[in-house]
């Protein structure tokens, strides 16, 4: 997992703070509090920036590398938000003998991220998964709900032209 | 509380109901090996270094965090035992950098130690893939290895712990886990003070203290150079101990005979300062005190609580004295003062100083901190680095005499300046000096028993002239942190308060001598050191900062008053608020 800083800029929406406010105020001062206040935190944000993180630390007076502790150990919490278009990988079996690190590679350079992460124009954001029951056509990708099948690294910059 | 009948293997043993089965087998003097237990702060059972077979337990349990119970039978060195404790050694190593030749923790370090106790001779029969750290030496006083850290969680726990700071943490899970701080922030980035306690607990070489003992050894050998050394008085109640001496041995003859050995050009006494310090800032109180100052005052000689002030409480920036720390007092008038006494050009001095302490080597390069127009301190050493030179000087230090006096005229000082080392000591300096001005009258009882101890808040009221004087002290800054939420809350009332950012004061300071967690687990190190310094106050002829001889020349050939213009000059400085996070312009 990339644990540095999203590129993305942080949209301080003030009805969300609002939210997020609340849900701190209802937790503070709680027994293991943290985690249902991440939880409601990355339902309202989508993800869990730096920003948010700060303000929860000094909220509820938690050091920030503990909240950060948190994060980075559970595969639930995301440090990057979904771009627009949601590509998906898949690094099964089936797909990863057919070479799909390789059209990932492609996709980490053409898109600057990795995955996990969106592109600062949030246009992007880059995953991958293991098996969507299309063994057949391995290796595969999903951009949203498109799949795309027998796939070379080679044909990813005119997939991606497709959604830009 | 009611005691229980248990067996150790195989003998019969009654101790008290709730101590652990770790605890238990201590009274039995069997010492049972641990990895990441430190008492009270990191029980977490985590290594499985100290497993034990418990007759009628599932599997073997891990003796540091398991309560003895009533008929319990305990078996501690069976071949289960044994081979598991070898297992997770071999499996602590697959991944460990073995570089113990290179490693400056060689020889005390409790990984290595364990690993010749169980005779480990396949290190390697585990290793596969090793991740690759890079070293963090981004903050001034240490480093961080990872490719030697065993993820003991020891410098994580006395970090949020003991010192309420909390920027180091656990990041990321299973093998992918590593100590760092949030989104991978160096350490200069983040709100460390530089107190250096997770050093002094980090059972291997994946921290260490900066190593300034080569740059050291090019001044004393560039004959263009007067370098100069002072020495920190909790430096001589710790030294001892990297010579093999039992904790709290006092070695001041011995240390500055092997200063002198070294070729220090003149070895001077940082007591003296503290004297100094005592004179100023019992001054500054008591202005505050008559002029309605802000109050209560709090104490400035410990550069890691004046960090930690600065980062989480700069709203109490006003209270903090504004005397510069002994060291940087001592640098200060080394570089005018004694500079013009002894005929040196300032600018040739290499003023270094020996500290307890990491946290001065963030000091020394702080703003205002250079009242000549140069630093007042240009290399601060830490005890265990002393420790390293006399060694590497192929000096014997055990059968240097003991007997050695300061050199003048920065070398004398009185029993105020030694206790500085310890909890309370500060404290009761600045009340011997502040009640006798206050009252006018010498003092009857120098002894301020109440602020003495190892305890890490205490407070006590004294009747000076009249007025009751409500006094706290307080040491690991997480004691701090409680003590000023009282004070802001209106809670408590203090006038003076006085912190140390490490608990039980400087004797227990980041830069002290290494002891085991199997000795700190057990034995109350910073009580013992404290002693060695109350002992070498009880013996000093004089223990009153304000009748050191060569403080009052000072002033009449020099400074003239406490808090003259000239002293606020050279023995004042300033603070700044500092960011939380990620301002790397916070490191000055």
């Amino acid at each position: 997992m990339a644990t540095a800083q999203t590129s993305v800029p942080f949209d301080d929406d003030p009805k969300l703070r609002e939210q997020l406010m609340a849900v701190i105020e209802k937790y503070k001062g709680e027994q293991g509090a943290l985690i249902p206040v991440l939880q409601q935190a990355q339902d309202i944000y989508g993800y869990l920036p730096i920003e948010v993180q700060k303000i929860i630390a000094e909220e509820m007076g938690t050091p920030l590398e503990k909240i950060f502790g948190v994060i980075t150990f559970y595969s639930f919490f995301n440090l990057y938000p979904k771009g627009s278009h949601k590509i998906s990988v898949c690094l099964g079996t089936a797909c990863y003998v057919k070479g799909s690190r390789k059209v990932l590679d492609r996709l980490q350079d053409e898109l600057g991220i990795e995955p996990g992460q969106c592109t600062t124009d949030r246009s992007f954001s880059l995953d991958t998964c293991r098996c969507i029951g299309a063994c057949g056509l391995a290796p595969v990708m999903l951009v949203n709900d498109d799949v795309y099948g027998r796939m070379l690294p080679t044909e990813v910059p005119d997939i991606l032209a497709k959604y830009k | 509380m009611a005691d229980v009948n248990i067996k150790i293997n195989g003998k019969d043993y009654q101790v008290p109901e709730g101590i652990t089965v770790l605890e238990a087998a201590r009274m039995a003097n069997i010492h049972i090996p641990t990895l990441c237990f430190l008492k009270e702060i990191n029980e977490i059972g985590a290594c499985r270094m100290c497993v034990v077979e418990v007759k009628g337990a599932k599997g073997l349990v891990t003796s540091c965090v398991y309560p003895v119970a009533e008929g319990m039978e305990i078996l501690t060195q069976t071949k289960r035992v044994i081979d598991s404790r070898v297992k997770n050694l071999q499996l602590l190593l697959s991944n460990h950098n073995r570089e113990c030749l290179s490693c400056v923790r060689s020889g005390k370090c409790e990984l290595q130690a364990l690993c010749r106790l169980y005779d480990i001779k396949e290190d390697s029969i585990y290793d596969g893939e090793k991740p690759k750290y890079a070293l963090d030496g981004s903050a001034v006083h240490l480093v961080r290895d990872n490719n030697k850290c065993i993820l003991c969680r020891r410098c994580v726990a006395v970090c949020e712990k003991n010192q309420g700071v909390g920027v180091i943490g656990p990041n990321e899970r299973g093998f992918n886990t590593y100590i760092g701080s949030p989104f991978n922030m160096k350490l200069v980035e983040t709100s460390c003070i530089g107190c250096g306690q997770c050093i002094a607990v980090c059972p291997t070489g994946a921290l260490a203290e900066k190593d300034n003992t080569f740059e050291t050894f090019a001044a004393l050998e560039d004959p263009t150079k007067h370098v100069i050394v002072q020495v920190a008085p909790s430096v001589r109640a710790g030294l001892g101990e990297e010579f093999g001496l039992p904790i709290g041995v006092g070695v001041e003859g011995q240390m500055v005979n092997a200063l002198r050995a070294l070729g220090f050009d003149k070895v001077f006494d940082t007591n003296f300062s503290a004297d100094l310090t005592i004179m100023e800032e019992a001054n500054e109180f008591l202005q505050r005190v008559q002029n309605g100052g802000t109050l209560p005052l709090i104490t400035s000689c410990s550069p890691g609580w004046i960090k930690y002030c600065e980062h989480y409480h700069p709203d109490m920036i006003p209270n903090l004295s504004s005397c510069k720390s002994p060291q940087q007092m001592f640098g200060a008038i080394a570089k005018s003062y004694y500079a013009e006494k002894a005929g040196v050009d300032p600018k040739d001095i290499v003023m270094v100083s020996v500290m307890p302490c990491t946290a001065k080597k963030f000091e020394i390069g702080r703003d205002d901190q250079d009242a000549n127009g140069m630093p007042d301190v240009d290399i601060a050493l830490t005890t265990r680095e002393l420790a390293r030179m006399i060694k590497r000087a192929n000096i014997d230090f055990l059968n240097l005499p003991e007997e050695a006096v300061f050199d003048d005229p920065l070398g004398q000082s009185t029993g105020a300046g030694v206790i500085f080392g310890a909890t309370g000591g500060v404290m009761e300096a600045a009340l011997r000096t502040a009640v006798e001005k206050l009252t006018g009258e010498p003092l009857a009882d120098v002894d301020f028993m109440d602020v003495r101890g190892t305890d890490g808040i205490k407070e006590a009221t004294y009747n000076v002239a009249g007025m009751d004087i409500n006094v706290c002290v307080c040491s690991g800054t997480a004691n701090a942190n409680k003590v000023l939420n009282m004070v802001k809350s209106g809670e408590k009332n203090y006038h003076f308060i006085e912190v140390m950012c490490c608990p039980g004061g400087c004797v227990n300071g980041g830069g002290q001598p290494k002891q085991f967690a199997d000795v700190r687990n057990f034995v109350d190190i910073k009580a013992l050191r404290a002693k060695a310094l109350y002992d070498l106050d009880k013996d000093r002829p004089l223990r009153k900062s304000h009748e050191n001889p060569d403080i009052i020349k000072l002033y009449e050939e020099f400074l003239g008053e406490p808090g003259s213009h000239k002293a606020h000059k050279l023995l004042h400085t300033s603070y700044i608020a500092r960011p939380m996070y990620n301002d790397p312009k916070s490191k000055r």
